[in-house]
């Protein structure tokens, strides 16, 4: 108790101080808290897109169903695919209905006339891929063919381009942070030299002297990251309708933002409070152990 | 029970504070240690609670070879021998009570006991009434005490006093010597370095005279000798 109460005078007594370590640490934790959510929700994207079909076959308008039977007879025939699934354009609408439940405009203007018909096709293993694609560009009634691989590496460049960038910009402010926080610490110490002798001299141990400044460390951690959750979550909150518009098929994802008051998203938001505090906590302690370490020797 | 034997610190420039010192003093005695200034007793105190090490020669106290404590074992030796400064080394920020307390907090003492304890050493020292003031509304004398209570807070075995009257007026000083016996009579070892020729020819107490950091004399009842320069020119 007496540890935290002294750390809290610290910070009370030196408010510019306190002020420049906690905004510091509240940039670090914001950007940290953002990669953190890009990383782990492209993730999720990505599996999203790996699990669907590797081929999606759209065929042209007048092309009629047996036209597609072939096709998926003439596939299943090489025994190189391992599903392949006929959806109709009355099964698009179905689809697309599903989709967009709660948008009547959008539902108004679509009929199943103007939806394309598809195959959806899985291969037994993805070096079949090339294989097969000859065989359904030369059949009847095709209009286009879509592979998934594209569309999942196209993702995964922009997600280990935000990784990479991310990570080098996350990387560097937590070192700006460390340095402020040893700064501030080691200005502390200074300050309080002559505290820190009579403590010393009148018996008190190495850590009863540290860990005041460790707490007022990890204080300023904590604090920075407590800000970044609130903007961070007001964020998400804003951004609601527009991440189930894009986003809202996404397992867990879909899940997650179906509403800000649902209890997957409070719990999930609480975890994340928790990681950003004691991530916050703990890089701050950290800076202060090593101001420690630099300046308080006994 | 503390030992010094064959100590001698030398600082740089080759200046020696104390030259092949050595002495034993026993649980519960009261010895002055007196000297003139440079004489070497501030070092002895200094080396007894390790703020420095000797250069050559071994300390003990009690059961610990004070050379050999590892940084980490030093505030155990310091809680065992409770130190009154001369300038009193008061926290300004922290009230007399506070002060006080910080002898307990340390070594983990509860909030009941820390209060009931600084109480009653502040009636002990004569200013329970000013344990809610801080260090600057307080006289000298005052500071002192408050010194003297947290040294004796923790219940030292050893208690060194580094000319604790050095800034008082006689009366006070005399307080102060009072309050340092009645330590005494519990049963508390004290070591007063002092320049108090008065108090020290009054008490009839050990004294252990220093003079350039060599030992000049060991009585058991000393007494304090001015040496009085004659001017050569005259």
């Amino acid at each position: 108790m007496q540890a935290i109460s002294d750390a809290w005078k610290h910070i009370r007594r030196s408010p510019y101080h306190s002020t420049a370590a906690v905004l510091t640490m509240f940039l670090t934790m914001l950007l940290a808290g953002l990669f953190f959510l890009t990383t782990v929700g492209s993730s999720y994207i990505l599996r999203y897109f790996e699990s669907k079909p590797q081929i999606t076959v759209f065929f042209a308008d007048n092309a009629t169903a047996s036209v597609a039977q072939t096709l998926q007879t003439t596939l299943e025939g090489t025994g190189k695919v391992s599903s392949v699934t006929y959806v109709s354009k009355e099964d698009a609408l179905a689809i697309y209905r599903e989709q967009n439940k709660n948008d009547p405009l959008l539902l108004e203007m679509v009929t199943a006339d103007i939806l394309p018909a598809s195959l959806e096709i899985s291969a037994i293993d993805p070096a079949y891929l090339t294989e097969l694609e000859p065989v359904i560009k030369q059949a009847q009634g095709v209009e286009e063919v879509v592979f998934q691989k594209d569309v999942v590496d196209a993702l995964l460049k922009w997600t280990n381009a935000i990784r990479i960038v991310g990570g080098v910009l996350v990387g560097l402010f937590a070192l700006n942070s460390l340095l402020i926080v040893m700064t501030v610490i080691g200005m502390k110490i200074a300050l309080k030299k002559d505290e820190i002798e009579i403590l010393t001299l009148v018996g008190a141990s190495p850590w009863y002297i540290r860990v005041p400044f460790v707490l007022e460390g990890g204080a300023y951690g904590a604090a920075g990251s407590a800000v970044s959750w609130v903007i961070i979550t007001g964020f998400l909150v804003w951004l609601q309708p527009v991440i189930m518009g894009f986003l809202g098929t996404v397992p867990f994802i879909g899940t997650l933002f179906t509403s800000v008051l649902s209890q997957t998203f409070l719990l999930f938001s609480g975890s994340f409070f928790l990681f950003l505090v004691l991530v916050g906590f703990t890089l701050g302690a950290v800076g202060s152990l090593i101001a420690l370490g630099r300046y308080l020797k006994f | 029970m503390i030992r010094f034997d064959h100590v001698t610190k030398t600082f740089v420039g080759h200046i020696s504070a104390l030259i092949d010192f050595s002495v034993e003093i026993k649980d519960g005695e009261f010895v002055f240690l007196i000297g003139p200034s440079g004489a070497g007793k501030t070092t002895f105190l200094r080396l007894l609670i390790r703020d420095m090490l000797p250069t050559s020669g071994t300390i003990n106290v009690d059961e610990w070879n004070v050379n050999k404590l590892s940084p980490s074992e030093v505030h155990l030796l310091r809680r065992r021998v409770g130190t009154v400064f001369q300038d009193f080394k008061l926290l300004t920020d922290r009230t007399v009570f506070e002060n006080v307390a910080l002898g307990l907090e340390i070594l983990g003492k509860s909030e009941k006991e820390t209060h009931r304890r600084v109480l009653d050493i502040l009636d002990l020292v004569g200013i329970a009434d000013k344990r809610n003031n801080f260090p600057v509304q307080l006289s000298a004398g005052e500071m002192q005490r408050t010194g003297i209570a947290r040294a004796i807070v923790g219940g030292p075995g050893i208690l060194l006093a580094d000319e604790p009257t050095g800034n008082l007026d006689p009366q006070t000083a005399w307080d102060i010597l009072e309050i340092l016996g009645e330590i005494q009579k519990i049963g508390t070892t004290v070591i007063m370095a002092t320049h108090n020729a008065g108090i020290v020819n009054e008490l009839h107490k050990r004294t252990i005279t220093l003079e350039h950091g060599t030992l000049v004399s060991d009585e058991e009842k000393g007494k304090y000798y001015i040496k009085k320069k004659h001017a050569s020119h005259q």
